[in-house]
This record gives C-alpha cells, sequence and structure tokens, in this order.
C-alpha cells in the first residue's frame, strides 16, 4: 500500500525561527490521523506545508506521491478559521460549488446549467446533514452549521486525503460527537484518509487511527494508548505530566501548559488567538 | 438652435426623452452615462464583495489631480483621470496586504487622498482656470462629451469587462474564501491586483461623468442594494448593472432639465436607491 502522506525527516521554520523538527509521519489509504499540541506547536504550519503553502526547512514531504503543491487538486482542506462575515452575502451551496470548480477560469453563465456539478454539491450538501439551511447566505449561519458547510466544500472533489484545521473548534458537544462520526464515516466508506487538527481529542478519541503530538519542536507518533500517556507526554513536554481516566472514558491530561484533552471554552479575537480556560483541572463532562 | 427652448418636465416621459435626444451633446451624454452605468454596476459589485471601497474611492481621488495635471501639460483630461487611477492602483497593489481597508495603510493611502486633492487644485489654480471647470473634474458634468471620450470609454468597458468575465470565478472565490482557494490552486495575490487595476481604469472613467469624488456613490450604491436583493451571483450582478444604469439615465434626464449638477442627482438617487431596498428587504 502507498503512503497518502509521508514526512521523512521534516522541519518547519517560520520566520526564520524552528518550529519542529525531525518530524517522521506516514499516513495511509483511509486512516484517521490527529495532530495535537499546544498553541503555537506548529500544527496550522504542517498543514499548510501539506499544501504546499509553506516551504519545508528540511527533510522530505510527498502527497500521494507527489510534491505536496502538485497533488492539491486531491486534496481537500479546512482552514483554522474565523467566522464568516455577517454580512458576507454569499449563499452556503454557491461556497460548496467553489470547492468544486472556483478555480476555473471565466464566469459561469446562468443559463448553462451544469447537471452534474450541481449534483455533486446537494450530494455532498445531504452527506454532512446540511440541506436545511444550504440555500441560506453563510454569514447568518451559526459557527457548526458554518462548519458542516465548510467540511462539505472540502469534500466536494472527491479528495483522498482531507486536512482539516480545528473543524470541530467553537461547536458544541453533540455537534462535536456528530461530526466525528462523519468524519470516521468518511474515512471508512469512501477510504478518505484524515489528518485533522484538535484541541480536545476526546470527541475523536474512538476513531483514530493515530496522532501526532508536536510540543517543544518534536513529534512524537502512535496509536493514542501510545501517545496519550503520561510517559510520553511528560518525556515530550520535560516536565512531569499525568493522564486521568474519566468514568466516561474520557481524558483528561494534567499539569502541561496547556490541556489538550479537556474542553476548552475559547472564544475568536481573530483567527490567531485564543483564549482558553487554563485550568487543568476542570472536570471533562460529555 | 444656439439657445435653450428653456427646457421643463413634463410628466409625459416619451416627449421629455425624445426633447433631449435632439440635441447631440445629450445624445454623447446618454451614451458615455450607459458604458459607465455598466462598468460601476459590475466592478462595483465585485468591490463591494471585496470589502475595497476604500480602495476604490482611492483611485477616484486620486484622478483629479491628473485631471488638472493633465490640462495644464495641454491634453484631455480623459487622460489623466486614466493615467493616474490606473497608476495608484499599481501602487497600491504593491503595498504588502494589498487593498485592505483595515490595514495599516490605510492611514498611509488616507493622507495620499488628500494630497492628491490638494496637489490637483494646486495645477488648477497655476493653469489660472480652465475652460473646463474644476466642479466639474469634481462633481461631474454631461457637458461636452466629445466623441473620443466615448470611444476611450468604449475601450475601457470592454477591457474591463472582458477581463472580469475571463476571471470572474476564480476572482469571486478568491473573494469570499481566499485560505481555500489559494489551496486550490487560485492565484488569488495576482487575482487582486488585476482587480485593482480593473477598479482604477473603472474609477476613472466613472470619474469623468460624476466627477472625482463622487464615483464612489455609482460604483458602491447599486451594488451594495443589488447584494441585499439577492444573495444568488447572476441575480445580483444583473441588479446591480440594472440599478446604475437606471440611476444614471434618470440622473442624465434631471440634470438636463433642472440647473443642478449631474452629481448631485447621482448622488441623491443613489443613496436613496440604496435605502430604499435596506428598508425594503429587511
Ligand atoms: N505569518 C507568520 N509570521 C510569523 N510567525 C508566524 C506566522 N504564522 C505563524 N507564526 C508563528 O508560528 C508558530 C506556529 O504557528 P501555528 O499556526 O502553526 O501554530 P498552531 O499549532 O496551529 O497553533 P494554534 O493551536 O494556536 O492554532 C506560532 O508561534 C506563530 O506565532
Ligand atoms: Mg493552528
Amino acid at each position: 500500500m502507498t503512503a497518502i502522506v509521508r514526512l521523512e525527516n521534516v522541519a518547519a521554520e517560520v520566520g526564520g525561527r524552528r518550529l519542529l523538527s525531525d518530524v517522521d509521519l506516514r499516513v495511509d489509504a483511509g486512516e484517521f490521523v490527529a495532530l495535537l499540541g499546544p498553541n503555537g506547536a506548529g500544527k496550522s504550519t504542517l498543514i499548510r506545508m501539506l499544501l504546499g503553502l509553506h516551504p519545508v526547512a528540511a527533510g522530505r514531504i510527498t502527497v500521494l506521491d507527489r510534491l505536496p503543491a502538485q497533488a492539491r487538486q486531491d486534496v481537500g482542506y479546512l482552514p483554522q478559521r474565523r467566522r464568516f462575515d455577517p454580512d458576507l452575502r454569499v449563499r452556503a451551496s454557491d461556497l460548496v460549488r467553489l470547492g468544486l470548480d472556483g478555480n476555473h477560469w471565466g464566469f459561469p453563465l446562468p443559463f448553462k446549467r451544469n447537471r452534474t456539478a450541481a449534483e455533486r454539491v446537494s450530494e455532498v450538501i445531504e452527506l454532512v446533514a446540511a440541506t436545511a439551511f444550504a440555500d441560506r447566505p453563510i454569514g447568518e449561519l451559526s459557527g457548526g452549521e458554518q462548519q458542516r458547510i465548510l467540511i462539505a466544500q472540502a469534500l466536494v472533489r472527491r479528495p483522498q486525503l482531507l486536512l482539516l484545521d480545528e473543524p470541530l473548534d467553537s461547536l458544541d458537544l453533540p455537534t462535536q460527537s456528530s461530526i466525528a462520526a462523519l468524519l470516521s464515516d468518511i474515512c471508512t466508506n469512501q477510504e478518505v484518509s484524515i489528518v485533522m487538527v484538535a484541541h480536545d481529542v476526546n470527541p475523536i478519541m474512538s476513531y483514530l487511527d493515530r496522532i501526532a503530538y508536536l510540543a517543544s519542536g518534536k513529534a512524537v507518533v502512535g496509536t493514542p494508548a501510545e501517545v496519550i500517556t503520561g510517559p510520553t507526554l511528560s518525556a515530550l513536554y520535560g516536565t512531569p505530566i499525568e493522564v486521568l481516566h474519566a468514568a466516561d472514558g474520557s481524558l483528561v491530561v494534567v499539569g502541561q501548559p496547556e490541556p489538550p484533552a479537556v474542553h476548552s471554552d475559547r472564544h475568536h479575537s481573530d483567527g490567531h488567538h485564543h483564549e482558553y480556560d487554563r485550568d487543568p483541572r476542570r472536570p471533562h463532562s460529555h | 438652435m444656439n439657445s435653450f427652448p428653456s427646457p421643463h418636465l413634463s410628466w409625459n416621459v416619451v416627449t421629455d426623452v425624445r426633447a433631449l435626444l435632439e440635441y447631440p451633446f445629450m445624445v454623447q451624454a446618454f451614451r458615455a452615462g450607459l458604458l459607465v452605468a455598466v462598468l460601476a454596476g459590475v466592478v462595483g459589485w465585485f468591490m463591494v464583495l471585496r470589502r475595497q471601497s476604500f480602495a476604490g474611492h482611492t483611485l477616484a481621488v486620486v484622478g483629479f489631480p491628473g485631471a488638472t495635471a493633465a490640462v495644464l501639460i495641454g491634453v484631455s483630461s480623459t487622460y489623466g483621470f486614466f493615467a493616474f487611477s490606473v497608476g495608484a492602483a499599481i501602487f497600491i497593489s504593491m503595498l504588502p496586504n494589498a487593498g485592505g481597508s483595515r490595514s495599516a495603510e490605510s492611514a498611509v493611502v488616507g493622507t495620499v487622498q488628500a494630497f492628491a486633492l490638494a496637489f490637483g487644485f494646486l495645477c488648477y489654480t497655476w493653469y489660472g482656470g480652465f475652460a473646463t471647470s474644476i466642479g466639474a473634474l469634481l462633481f461631474g458634468s454631461f457637458l461636452g462629451i466629445t466623441t473620443s471620450q466615448v470611444g476611450a470609454l468604449v475601450v475601457v468597458t470592454l477591457l474591463a469587462i472582458g477581463l472580469l468575465a475571463a476571471i470572474g470565478r476564480p476572482l469571486y472565490f478568491a473573494t469570499v474564501d481566499p485560505d481555500v482557494a489559494l489551496a486550490n490552486g487560485v492565484p488569488v495575490q495576482a487575482l487582486g491586483t488585476t482587480y485593482l487595476i480593473v477598479l482604477g481604469l473603472t474609477a476613472g472613467a466613472v470619474s469623468q461623468i460624476t466627477g472625482a469624488l463622487l464615483v464612489f456613490a455609482l460604483l458602491v450604491a447599486p451594488a451594495a442594494a443589488a447584494q441585499r436583493i439577492s444573495v444568488r451571483p447572476h441575480i445580483s450582478l444583473a441588479w446591480s448593472v440594472g440599478l446604475a444604469i437606471s440611476i444614471v439615465l434618470i440622473s442624465l434626464t434631471l440634470s438636463y432639465y433642472y440647473p443642478y449638477p449631474l452629481g448631485t442627482f447621482v448622488t441623491t438617487i443613489a443613496l436613496l436607491t440604496y435605502l430604499i431596498v435596506r428598508v425594503v428587504r429587511r
């Protein structure tokens, strides 16, 4: 089986500063992999490297056996984002449609309806259960509704790889688990590989094949059971860290700078800065 | 016929329009107005979507010193409007984070705007008063539009609309969703630059009818109203052009019958149109 994504000794630099080094990761067809780590660890940077939007400082990245920039056609991307402007007068379904053919030149003429494209758009909107609000302006939709539309947009070209940067960000818990289930379903039934950045591993824990945990300029890769353990995380951070198992099976990480496994009600101030709950002892609840 | 038969508006629109089309200068004005309206309707639609109204206004205002400088060196103000507006578009697109109205450059660009007005007025004083009044350059006029001016407008309109037709879809994508557009291989930066140059051409063209200061009204109001009317891109684009044409035609007619500057009518009707749509569609 050929690897969908392969990183060999990869280093990442932002503004001349080394963020990550010696990252090795392989993602196979139909695998669901999470990228975890504290704010500023380089998760989004790594995703952008997989798209060929950020240079590789050292090592080698191949996506679908090609250079990242040449594989974009077969990759779906959901950026880490702010909400859409409430005043943006663009229909949600048009946004999905742009994911399909928005990169084509020309101006689509209204009387030249493309039936297959329109069908694909409504099919994928139905897949993410967004049909009810697909004709409304995107800015008027709630965060969760927007997120579903964006997942549809990322899926619409039938990509072989989905790169999702915090798709569960700012969603309520039931929506988080339903989207997690949806993604896992896409993974297994449509043989799509997913690399997904998350701050809270619990909603996706049971679906994950592997975790790449980024911190302190390094990455630890393994199954959830291997990575989310006291010893592994302690070694990664260089400080003692404990992983507690809550009664409902979810994990709570205690003692690190930022708790990735605890729900944190973060609020956006802008695209890059989050306020988050820094209390690691706050119990996790479902 | 060398004097106006003291025109007044009757309630018979057909007679009114027929009366003013008997004058070649009015026919010329309607031709120019139509071209400018179509251009403003289409280019303004993208401008409103891209939130580049500030850039649009700047490009128009910069045309004013272009026009006065052109007259000063003895060429048509038409060339001055175009040269300066397009030049400014190229300049702004080279600034980092080009065109964003919230960017730090907005302070610089605002200062340039003020300087442009002052410099334009300086050229005017040097020349010691023009045949073309300064009021016309700033607030618009429909008198004395030449055939070559209309010719230039035809070329610019075809060029701008042709360009937008070629890049329309990726430009729309890059506008509403730049991150994903970039990841899908859309040349977001290059499209932004191209659009800004088209906006410069448009500002230069519209200035010749509405004057440099009032270009804004024709670029913003029809497009913003149209985007309220429909979220479907084709329908709202059609509305934008339709409203722009109506605004210009009504303004030209009124300014023939009433002795007020053309720009006053354009801005008043544009504002009213937008307000009515805002009230009705909400
Ligand atoms: N354009 C930029 N210029 C300079 N530094 C940047 C830029 N983009 C990101 N960085 C820096 O690179 C580092 C990694 O950023 P990145 O967005 O990859 O982090 P992340 O792991 O995704 O964090 P978060 O959880 O907050 O999304 C941060 O320290 C950030 O400040
Ligand atoms: Mg990030």
